[in-house]
């Protein structure tokens, strides 16, 4: 048993570390979309930012929560560590004070979930944009 | 601006743009991309039909 995932992890050589796979998750991080476009896969980042960026700023937009860098709840780490991952995004929240008013409608929730949704699928967003770049993805 | 989306808009918006992510990350060609785009869609709309079923059954 211990031979043969010995040789499965052989048989799959590490991917090497070029300049694009470290720059696609990068730029795909900063601004979602834009690991894919620089690889040249147009539509697809486009597709990919328009999905993203309606989705963070329709959570705004509902009046969603944006959460900061906290050592508190649990729920409240797991937010941030969603929110972190639409990028500037989330910096430009955060630097203009957004996201911060009291949920004033039952569908405001929605907003928060919404951002933190956004982050998340970035996060796959940048995923795949590093497989693009390793060739692991055609 | 304040946009107030009712359920069914807030969860038809959510569906539409996770489902188009999901399509262009976890599928190779195109066509399945679609394909897994218009699934994915289809089961986050459709649980949340049958969800708001259920909870209208188990309410009655």
């Amino acid at each position: 048993m211990a031979n043969s995932t010995t040789e499965k992890s052989k048989a799959v050589p590490a991917a090497p570390i070029t300049a694009i796979s470290v720059l696609a998750p990068a730029v795909g991080w900063l601004i979602p979309g834009a690991g894919h476009m620089i690889q040249k896969r147009w539509i697809r980042g486009a597709l990919l930012f328009i999905s993203i960026m309606t989705l963070f700023l329709l959570g705004l937009a509902m009046q969603g929560r944006i959460y900061r860098a906290n050592g508190g709840d649990i729920l409240d780490i797991l937010g941030f560590i969603g929110d972190v991952g639409a990028g500037a995004l989330y910096m430009l929240s955060v630097a203009n004070d957004w996201g911060q008013g009291a949920i004033a409608f039952a569908t405001a929730d929605y907003g928060t979930k919404f951002m933190i949704v956004a982050g998340l699928l970035n996060f796959i967003a940048m995923a795949d944009a590093y497989h693009i770049a390793i060739g692991k993805k055609k | 601006m304040t946009i107030a989306l009712n359920h069914f808009s807030a969860a038809f918006v959510f569906a539409l743009f996770a489902s188009i992510v999901f399509g262009i990350t976890h599928r190779d060609t195109v066509r399945e991309m679609v394909r897994y785009g218009a699934y994915c869609f289809v089961l986050f709309l459709g649980g949340v039909l049958v969800a708001g079923w259920a909870m209208w059954l188990l309410r009655r």
